[in-house]
């Protein structure tokens, strides 16, 4: 980065995050109003087979990158003045991370199992309920390579040693986001389908 | 030392982080889709100009239309001056050394060139007979083409997009030189400004979009297709909320070049300033809230219709105030009609005319008669090749010496500027008379009453193709033969002027001096040229 002089190397990446959530915010966007329509037009459907998602470990899931979100942001705080600290607690949000994938893997394996996977023998019957599996499993697939690159951010930073604070904040930026859209995910993929 | 005697290996091209190199990487190989997506329109031409199918089959010449829509759009006019001028301009107009993410520069060419590829492999394997706008359920459950590989080109080509927006944005806020405040900036950089936002914004809609499409195409879910209890107007809705604000993506930054070249060759400042940045960014606003008007006999409801209608008569107001102040702006001055100011001239007129037949669109009721006709076609080619690829014509004979150090044999330039023009409007203006007519868009063979102006419009596109053949010489010519450039041969303002032509690998050896304010023209001095 040639360019950019001393005083901007922390701005220009921060606003480069913020500009680039913009972005991905509008990834999600575009599926989230195909499954709320989605569901507008097949509410039956949608309630049942949205029962036939695994709370259990989507709960768990949640835990899991919540907890992560919360240290994460201790290490940003320990990133300037401890980074001894702030280094240990990547490591943690990284192993909580691999967990949630390990969860989320399990729970493929299981719907895979019970025939929950779109194709010729899908289990349930009520129109739009392989619909909201296929957006189950595009929603969800999206989120986990979003989970993956954040693996990659975070490992980095905690193995290399971030060189500067703002690296950390940028990269925690990111991780926050993919937790933010998890708890989007989280009800309308587990919850409204066991309310209604 | 200037930056292209930096390295002379390809190697030293294709692993360049400079903006300058990367832009003319960009330049090159969005020339190579202009040309392949031009060879697709002049077969098409040839099988217009008699009323039977005699040239193509029908299946031919839908393949035949949907490579070159999708060439032109994706690989051609998306990235057409952003990616090239804007990637050569924004650092040197505001006193930055480079972009702020230089390597990230250089990966969204090869992203750009991975899905132009993969869109070239899909051609190759037979293409693809859907249109550009790849309706569903038509793509999804009944075209044959390489639907998903065409798709998937575009998809990445998508993250080129992304990469640069952000990257433009980035280097707006926080590498412009002490002193230049936001309203000191040029237009051109407000323009590439409001572009990069729509890139950011309104392409990962579109990517998403194709990943429901090819969901649907491969595993036979209905989410668009209503046999399967899908809803192709979901589709509409998601293609053109991306499609939409695209089309901004291709004009704005042609309003950019035309504000440049504008008041360099009338030599006056740039009328109402202040009223030009608001515009520019008024239309990237209201350009996201009129998709609708794509879809007025798609059965959407009248409300919505007639929301989206009035939504798009309101992007009318900051467009003609652009067109107004660009008037004005000659208004009085001492004009010259080197090249760039016969294309920024024809931009303009061109523009309007697409422009106001946009207004005939978005009027609800006049819409049912003329939706998918040969109207709708010439108004957007009046748009987006009358306004965008004259532009870009302009942008390169303005900027040629700057880029190449060569001046360009300006009575050659002004040939082919007039060419393209006539052509332009012998090949168009004809379709509007179609479309009136009641020619419907993409058909192969039509009624014999209709030959006339089909016959017109093929002689035109002979033209226009010379054209644009021209400077494909005439340029080649100069980077051997041209005279040298000085660091400012028109005499112009903006600060890329201030450095030598071709730049130096850093842009300025030394800081440049910030004038007292943008545009700082003088009708009363003749122009200096030296060159
Ligand atoms: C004053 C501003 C504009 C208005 C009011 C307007 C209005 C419209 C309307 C209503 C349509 C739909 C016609 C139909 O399908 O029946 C349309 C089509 C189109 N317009 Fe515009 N337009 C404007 C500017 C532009 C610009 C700036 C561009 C490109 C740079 C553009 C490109 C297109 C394209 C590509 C289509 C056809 C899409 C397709 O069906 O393939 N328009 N326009
Ligand atoms: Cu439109």
């Amino acid at each position: 980065m040639s360019a950019v002089t001393m005083s901007e190397q922390g701005e220009a990446p921060r606003l480069g995050m913020w500009v680039f959530l913009a972005s991905e915010f509008l990834f999600f966007g575009g599926l989230l109003l195909a499954y709320v329509y989605a569901r507008s037009h097949w509410p039956e459907g949608f309630a049942q087979a949205g029962s036939h998602t695994h709370v259990v470990l989507g709960t768990l899931n949640t835990a899991l990158l919540l907890t992560s979100s919360a240290v994460i942001a201790v290490a940003v705080a320990c990133a300037e003045d401890y980074r001894r600290w702030s280094r240990r607690l990547l490591w943690v949000t990284f192993v909580l991370g691999l967990a949630f994938l390990a969860v989320k893997g399990l729970e493929y394996w299981k719907e895979w199992g019970e025939h929950l996977v779109p194709g010729p023998d899908f289990a349930l019957h009520a129109p739009g309920a392989e619909l909201f599996f296929l957006l189950y499993f595009l929603l969800t697939g999206v989120h986990t390579v979003h989970m993956l690159a954040g693996l990659v951010v975070v490992g980095t930073l905690a193995g290399r040693g971030a060189r500067e604070a703002t690296h950390v904040e940028v990269g925690a930026l990111y991780w926050h986001f993919v937790d933010i859209v998890w708890i989007f995910l989280y009800p309308l993929l587990y919850l409204v389908g066991r309310a209604s | 030392m200037s930056y292209l005697d930096e390295g002379h290996t390809i190697k030293s091209w294709l692993t360049s982080t400079d903006h300058k190199r990367i832009a003319i990487l960009y330049a090159i190989s969005i020339s190579v889709f202009f040309f392949v997506g031009g060879a697709a329109a002049t077969l098409i031409r040839l099988e217009l100009a008699t009323p039977a199918g005699d040239l193509v089959s029908h299946d031919t010449y839908n393949r035949l239309f949907t490579a070159h829509g999708v060439i032109m759009v994706w690989l051609f006019l998306i990235p057409s001056i952003p990616s090239v001028f804007g990637n050569f301009l924004l650092p040197l107009m505001i006193g930055a050394k480079d972009l702020a993410f230089p390597r990230l520069n250089l990966l969204s060419w090869y992203l750009y060139v991975a899905g132009g590829v993969l869109v070239l492999c899909a051609l190759a394997a037979g293409g693809v007979d859907t249109g550009w706008t790849f309706y569903t359920p038509y793509s999804t459950m009944f075209s044959n083409g390489y639907v998903v590989l065409t798709l998937f080109g575009v998809f990445v080509t998508g993250f080129s997009s992304i990469l640069t927006g952000l990257n433009f944005i980035v280097t707006v806020h926080h590498l412009r030189m002490p002193g230049m405040g936001w309203f000191r900036l040029p237009l051109f950089i407000w323009a590439i400004y409001a572009t990069s936002l729509i890139l950011v914004l309104a392409t990962p809609v579109l990517a998403m979009t194709t990943l429901l499409l090819v969901a649907e195409r491969l595993w036979h879910i209905g989410v668009f297709d209503p046999a399967l209890g899908g809803d192709p107007i979901l589709f509409q809705h998601l293609f053109w909320f991306y499609s939409h604000p695209a089309v901004y993506i291709m004009v704005l930054p042609a309003m950019g070049v035309a504000s440049e070249i504008i008041p360099c060759f009338a030599r006056q400042r740039i009328f109402g300033y202040r009223f030009m940045a608001y515009a520019i960014l008024g239309i990237a606003s209201i350009g996201f809230l009129v998709w609708g008007h794509h879809m007025f006999v798609s059965g959407q409801s009248m409300a919505a219709s007639m929301v989206f209608s009035l939504l798009s008569f309101l992007v009318a107001i900051p467009s003609a105030i652009k067109v107004f102040n660009w008037t004005a702006t000659l208004y009085k001055g001492s004009l010259r009609f080197e090249a760039p100011m016969l294309y920024a001239l024809g931009f303009v007129g061109l523009f309007m005319i697409g422009g106001l037949t946009g207004l005939f669109l978005a009027s609800l009721a006049l819409d049912v008669h003329l939706t998918d006709t040969y109207f709708v076609v010439s108004h957007f080619h009046y748009i987006m090749v009358g306004g965008t690829v004259m532009a870009y014509f302009g942008a390169l004979h303005f900027w040629w010496p700057k880029v190449t150090g060569k001046l360009v044999p300006d009575l050659w330039a002004r040939i082919a500027a007039v060419l393209i023009f006539l052509g332009f409007n012998f090949t168009f203006f004809p379709q509007y008379l179609l479309g009136v007519a009641g020619m419907p868009r993409r058909y192969h063979q039509y009624p014999p009453q209709f030959q006339v102006l089909h016959l017109l419009s093929s002689a035109g596109a002979v033209v226009l193709a010379i054209g644009y053949l021209l400077p494909l010489f005439y340029l080649a010519w100069s980077l051997r033969y041209g005279q040298r450039a000085s660091a400012n041969p028109w005499d112009a303002r903006g600060l890329e002027w201030e450095t030598s032509s071709p730049p130096p690998t850093h842009n300025f050896t030394h800081p440049p001096q910030l004038p007292e304010r943008v545009y700082d023209y003088d009708p009363t001095s003749p122009r200096a040229v030296a060159q």
